[in-house]
């Protein structure tokens, strides 16, 4: 009986710390991972990376620019693209929406942020590029706004949800109409969680590769206007990391910590913003 | 006349279908651009293993293969490590410390798989080549699995790559499933003189077992799509071999990496074809996954006769 006891016990502890050292090693891949690039892409970081174009194979240094505001150009477009889509669309789930048409919405929604983003590109691939005959940046835009779109959706409309209905039973005591009472009332009160949704979406797709390799394809100089190809990030890191130069590879490292601290800084101040509470919390 | 109600209805209404009208449009875009191979290989494209773009011969058994090892590999590796780091965080962490290791789960993420890639082709293929692959061989080298040389890139590693990159999905949902479970059900299993891992084990763990099962499903539909940190460590050799250290590839590898380049509709309609396979079985493994969480979490009491 006493044996039976003291293993037992023993399995408790043995049992517990296990799950505690699976808690540790997950969450230190992070801390891993974020060093090793600092350790790694720190030293090739300089201020040329940011201001110059790549150099030609096989010559050292070189930069970047080109790369990085491609990024910001296609992040531009996703946005331009896929955030009111998103925003109109929650505001009609949350406010106007009857049964069957949300259920669809939603379950559509779920359903497209499961589709492999690769999947995506070939779609904006046969959506855009087949009919202008070549690559672009517009094409890249449209394939990141479809990622952008459910997420924005359906975080619009939790939110949107949440807010009370005392809210909305004052304003439309004060005699206004349903679309005043969203634009001045509920939508100012969700701003808060909604912005939120809407960065740490563009975070994400921030960091696609996968669709932008033959919509927005890549681009070893400037590229003007909207309809030739570009350079991105991403990408880049993708080709120089796969490349055969020593050179490329030192770049692709300090690509990879450029990238990074974008998304996590993105991502940590974007959630420390939320977790101070509600708009209408406070107000 | 339409009043600024009916406006403002009608104009999210749009937003709204677009969503629907995308969806279709890509189910439509994949499925015609991919009739040409359709027509010519039917079912055979699945049973063949022949990637010929000169002669214009195409099957996707190769991939499909990859694609499927890769990602067992992955959940094999991912399931316990999530499952347990999400039982400490439910179970025992104070709740402080819990949802700061949540945070950093989520930022984890958060990362590009690109960033993955490009660790997993620095690092850990070397280490694979070097360290783990001959020490596999040499104590499990009796297993089919463990045979052959020891490239470093293949099925393993892209196999441990997305495994890590799948775990934040499982603990996550894993953790979320787990804290639904009523407290009485845990004080009741105390009371009984149970030890805190016999109550988490024999009576939390089943109850929410469902929800489990939905988040290896949701992880695992992750892996299947997962494309560049594969792309870069997998070994992209289109052929089936037993040993996990063979080279490999994967559906969404050969897309990337053969899709721009593609010349000929035939080889284009192959690659979107698969791209509509791969569409498909994320459809059906996430649509799963979301009805098993739905399950568990709507019961709320969390009650499930064991």
């Amino acid at each position: 009986m006493n044996i039976r006891l003291v293993w037992r016990k023993s399995l408790n502890i043995f049992m517990l710390s296990l799950t505690g050292l699976c808690a540790l090693l997950t969450v230190s891949a992070l801390f891993f991972i974020l060093g090793y690039l600092v350790w790694n892409g720190g030293k090739d970081l300089s201020w040329s990376f940011f201001t110059h174009l790549p150099a030609p194979v096989g010559e050292e240094g070189g930069g970047m620019a080109n790369a990085i505001l491609g990024t910001l150009k296609l992040l531009l477009l996703a946005a331009l693209f896929g955030v009111p889509i998103g925003l109109l669309g929650g505001v009609y789930l949350a406010e106007f929406g009857g049964r069957t048409v949300p259920f669809l919405v939603r379950y559509t929604a779920d359903l497209l942020n499961g589709v492999p983003s690769i999947v995506i590109g070939i779609f904006a691939y046969a959506l855009v590029v087949m009919p202008m005959h070549h690559f672009s940046t517009l094409a890249g835009g449209i394939a990141l706004a479809i990622m952008v779109i459910p997420t924005v959706l359906r975080n619009t409309e939790s939110f949107l949800r949440d807010v009370p209905r005392a809210l909305r039973e004052g304003s439309f005591a004060l005699g206004a109409n349903k679309w005043r009472m969203i634009a001045t009332v509920v939508l100012p009160a969700a701003s808060r969680g909604i912005l939120t949704g809407v960065l740490l979406a563009l975070a994400r797709v921030a960091g696609e590769t996968a669709p932008l390799l033959f919509t927005a394809f890549g681009n070893r100089y400037w590229s003007p206007g909207w309809m030739q190809p570009t350079s991105s990030l991403p990408v880049v890191i993708y080709t120089y990391a796969t490349g055969p130069y020593e050179d490329w590879h030192r770049q692709a490292w300090a690509a990879g910590l450029v990238l990074l601290g974008l998304v996590l800084l993105t991502n940590i101040l974007v959630r420390a913003f939320l977790s101070r509470g509600s708009s209408y919390e406070r107000a | 006349m339409l009043g600024a109600d009916e406006i403002a209805h009608l104009i999210t209404f749009i937003a709204a279908a677009s969503l629907l009208l995308i969806a279709v449009l890509l189910v439509f875009q994949l499925w015609v651009h991919s009739s040409e191979a359709r027509a010519k290989f039917g079912w055979h494209f699945f049973a063949t293993t022949t990637w010929d773009p000169v002669s214009g011969d195409f099957g996707a058994l190769p991939f499909i293969y990859g694609t499927l090892v890769t990602s067992a590999v992955a959940l094999v590796i991912a399931i316990p490590l999530g499952v347990g780091a999400a039982i400490f965080l439910a179970e025992l962490a104070p709740p402080k410390l819990s949802s700061s290791l949540t945070f950093v789960s989520d930022l984890l993420a958060a990362v590009p798989s690109v960033i993955y890639g490009l660790l997993g082709v620095f690092l850990l293929v070397p280490v694979m080549r070097t360290t783990i692959q001959p020490a596999l061989k040499k104590y499990l080298g009796f297993l089919p699995l463990f045979k052959g040389p020891a490239y470093g890139i293949g099925f393993l590693t892209a196999g441990i790559v997305l495994a890590i990159m799948v775990v934040p999905f499982v603990l996550s949902v894993s953790r979320e499933v787990l804290l639904a479970v009523p407290r009485d059900q845990r004080e009741a299993a105390l009371a009984l003189g149970a030890t805190k891992w016999e109550s988490t084990w024999k009576v939390v763990v089943p109850a929410a077992r469902i929800g489990i099962f939905g988040s290896v499903f949701l992880a695992l539909a992750r892996a299947l799509g997962e494309t560049m940190a594969v792309t870069m460590v997998v070994g992209n050799n289109p052929k089936i071999a037993a040993s996990l250290f063979s080279p490999g590839y994967s559906i969404a590898a050969v897309l990337a990496n053969e899709f721009s380049e593609a010349t000929g509709n035939l080889y284009l309609s192959a690659l979107i074809e698969l791209g509509l396979v791969l569409f498909l079985l994320t459809f059906v493994l996430n649509g799963l996954a979301r009805l098993l969480i739905l399950i568990t979490t709507a019961r709320g009491s969390g009650v499930l006769p064991s």
